[in-house]
């Protein structure tokens, strides 16, 4: 467990063994989520074989890895919205797989949860997406649930959009709306799946800021799954490269950056061909081209 | 707001269409049979066949009905039908000496039970009954009576 | 042989988990009928409004046009044995007794159920289910119990409003076009249906309005949430339902006969 506890700031300029003095004093109540020897397949496929991870209450910690390597699929274990094969998976001490349902939907309360797309709900407007968790459990009179929703859209520029509907949005929009959704219950910890996909700069700088600005000023955990390096470098305190089913590295973005291993160095640096390989399996070039296997 | 108020009004426009829709169904296809009287009299008629005759079937006199008929059994001693018929109280002065006969509406139809008025000066009272009766024609008795005879005329 | 074998082993097997799955997928929708209708009843209405209020047009027109249908075939066939009276009657028991609930559950099939489906699908496609589980909301009792009750409800009435407007069809072509008299076409119509015949029909749309939400919103959350797969599942929906109505029409009507 090679990551920084402590306030980010003071984090980054911390060496690694006094990092790790810090981990093991702190540890029972820095780390928020605990994942032990983690399996899960799909099919024949193995997903997750082994996987270990830790991350720290009150950071920013990215989740990175190659198209396909199960990272939306983690996210949906720790919720528990898929159930592993084997291993554990621990949230503020407590293994999620004993949970009933009560529960379940008790400690689901406590994630907020960005998803690719922002995943309003359309046949609500935007006033009325970001004050669903609110009717849905509480009973705030129409007043508060207003004032509530009015202060969170604020928080993401978008008080001005209450009227409109999810299809009337342009993606950063939709997305912003799903943060604001997923604050309103003023959750723990923040899941963003994927949230610097498809956006342009713009809206890419104003979610990158948002991020940090919710982790910071509310005090809330953090966790990034994606794969965009350069963005993901700009705001996590914490980065995890999954590959193949288990951690490959983890760090600091900088630190990722300077790795040695070719896996890492392919992904932080983009480069088309590595560990990763360019070519899907296929027979020989050669042989396949002068027609030998058509026999 | 505005949404919501809309949907409201069509949803109720909706249900009080189709609740209509029902009472219509309910109230103006069926119930011909139906007779509503305050006061009824009970009579009692015997047919050696009463074809298909079903209960809640009306009874007419010249074509008006008049009551109902509320309940068809078999007497295992007289080996008769027995027909319980109950009559509108205010069509009190039927003969007693009426004759009820089995019918059917039109070619097809179902079968109700006709009143032919006699001429006596007493009338039908709760419990009396008609002694005059006339069977329903079975269709298929017609055809055989009709098949010998007119094998029994090839015969000659 | 054995691989043969083992292919029909598998897919009978498969098709009774389907098909436990499906009956377990109703109990759930049962169980949670009852709190949804007390609780959240304004969710309820805007799903009768969905599946009812809005095929009500498609409804009206097709059930004037059956019961016309109706009263053609019938005076034609009718007039041959003098029986012209008897056209409202024919038109009145193949209305109410089967034409209503069954045609009107293979419309609301097309129409509401394809509606429900690829509307769940999408929900699904887009992650708007996963995310109402994020938010601790149980997205069966939220989003698939308003829309299944809104189907239960509508369909009778989507029934009997088809019914009653072919009757008027009937009248049109049978005592307008024709010319059969009035007061015969609607007398012989009162002699001969029953009350229990309507109950029939009634108890049918019921069961048809049923049988239609719960494949509807079944097909709908049990999608491959790609918009091909949304595509199949509203497919499904429409060929299922037709199937189910029709076998259950056959099966009711044995049993009522």
């Amino acid at each position: 467990m090679l990551c920084y506890a402590g306030p980010a700031s003071l984090a980054r300029a911390q060496t690694s063994a006094e990092e790790q003095t810090r981990n093991t004093v702190n540890e029972i109540s820095d780390n928020l989520i605990e994942i032990h020897d983690l399996k899960f397949s799909r099919g024949h496929r193995a997903i997750f074989d082994g996987l270990n991870l830790v991350i720290k209450r009150g950071q920013v910690t990215a989740l990175m890895g190659p198209s396909g390597t199960g990272k939306t699929t983690l996210l949906r274990l720790i919720t528990r919205q898929l159930i592993p094969e084997h291993g554990t998976i621990h949230v503020d001490g407590v293994d999620i797989s004993t949970l009933n349902m009560s529960e379940l939907y008790r400690l689901r309360q406590r994630f907020g949860m960005l998803f690719q797309n922002g995943a309003l709900l359309t046949d609500l407007n935007v006033f009325e997406n970001v004050a669903f968790p609110l009717r849905e459990h509480t009973k705030l009179t129409n007043r508060l649930i207003r004032h509530v929703v009015l202060t969170k859209l604020h928080a993401v520029g978008l008080r001005g959009a209450a009227d409109m509907m999810p299809a009337e949005l342009s993606g950063g929009m939709a997305r912003r709306v799903a943060l604001a959704r997923a604050m309103v219950m003023d959750p723990d910890i923040l899941i963003y799946d994927e949230p610097f996909v498809g956006l342009d700069p713009i809206s890419m700088g104003v979610i990158v800021r948002l991020v940090r600005r919710m982790n910071d000023a509310l005090g809330i955990t953090s966790v990034i799954v994606s794969h965009d390096v350069a963005e993901v470098s700009t705001v996590a305190d914490c980065s995890f490269l999954i590959s193949h089913g288990k951690v490959a590295a983890s760090g600091s973005p900088d630190e990722l950056r300077l790795a040695k291993s070719d896996l890492v160095r392919q992904f932080m640096h983009g480069m088309a061909d590595g560990p990763v390989a360019f070519h899907f399996d296929a027979p020989g070039y050669e042989e396949q081209l002068l027609g030998r296997d058509a026999e | 707001m505005q949404q919501t108020r809309s949907v409201e009004v069509g949803t109720g426009l909706f249900v009080l269409l189709g609740m209509g829709a029902l009472f219509f169904l309910t109230t103006q296809t069926t119930g011909g049979n139906d007779f509503t009287a305050e006061e009824v009299y009970e009579v009692e008629a015997r047919f050696e066949n009463v074809g298909s005759l079903r209960t809640r079937a009306p009874v007419a006199m010249s074509g008006v009905t008049i009551g109902r008929v509320t309940n068809v059994a078999f007497d295992p001693v007289s080996l008769e039908a027995v027909v319980t018929l109950v009559i509108d109280g205010q069509y009190d002065q039927i003969p007693d000496d009426t004759d009820a006969s089995i019918l059917t509406s039109g070619i097809l139809g179902s079968q109700y039970i006709g009143l032919q008025a006699g001429g006596s000066d007493i009338y039908l009272e709760d419990g009396s009954e008609i002694l005059f009766t006339q069977s329903a024609i079975v269709l298929e008795n017609l055809i055989g009576k009709f098949l010998v005879n007119a094998g029994s005329g090839k015969d000659d | 042989m054995t691989a043969l074998f083992r292919e029909i082993y598998n897919a009978v097997t498969e098709f009774l988990r389907t098909f436990g799955a499906f009956q377990l997928f109703f109990l759930r929708l049962l169980r949670h009928s009852p709190g949804m209708l007390v609780s959240r009843f304004d969710l309820v209405v805007m799903q009768v409004f969905n599946s009812g209020a809005l095929s009500l047009v498609i409804i009206m027109v097709s059930g004037l046009f059956v019961g016309g249908v109706l009263g053609l075939q019938g005076y034609s066939n009718l007039s041959r044995f003098n029986a012209e009276d008897w056209t409202g009657v024919a038109a009145a028991f193949g209305l109410v007794k089967e034409l209503g609930p069954v045609i009107t559950a293979l419309l609301f099939a097309g129409r509401a159920g394809t509606a429900l489906t690829s509307e769940i699908g999408l929900m699904k496609a887009t992650d708007q289910l996963s995310a109402m589980e994020m938010m601790a909301v149980n997205p069966v009792r939220r989003v698939l119990v308003p829309r299944f009750l809104g189907g239960v409800i509508a369909m009778p009435l989507l029934a009997a409003i088809f019914s009653a407007v072919g009757m008027f069809g009937a009248h049109l072509v049978g005592v307008e076009m024709f010319g059969v008299d009035v007061g015969s076409f609607w007398q012989q119509i009162q002699l001969t249906v029953e009350l229990d015949d309507v109950k029939e029909g009634i108890f049918k749309s019921i069961v048809f309005g049923v049988a239609a939400s719960l494949i509807a919103v079944w097909e709908g959350y049990n999608a491959i949430p790609t918009a091909e797969g949304v595509g199949r599942a509203t497919t499904r929906t429409v060929v299922i339902t037709a199937i189910a109505v029709l076998v259950f029409d056959f099966m009711i009507t044995a049993a009522m006969i």
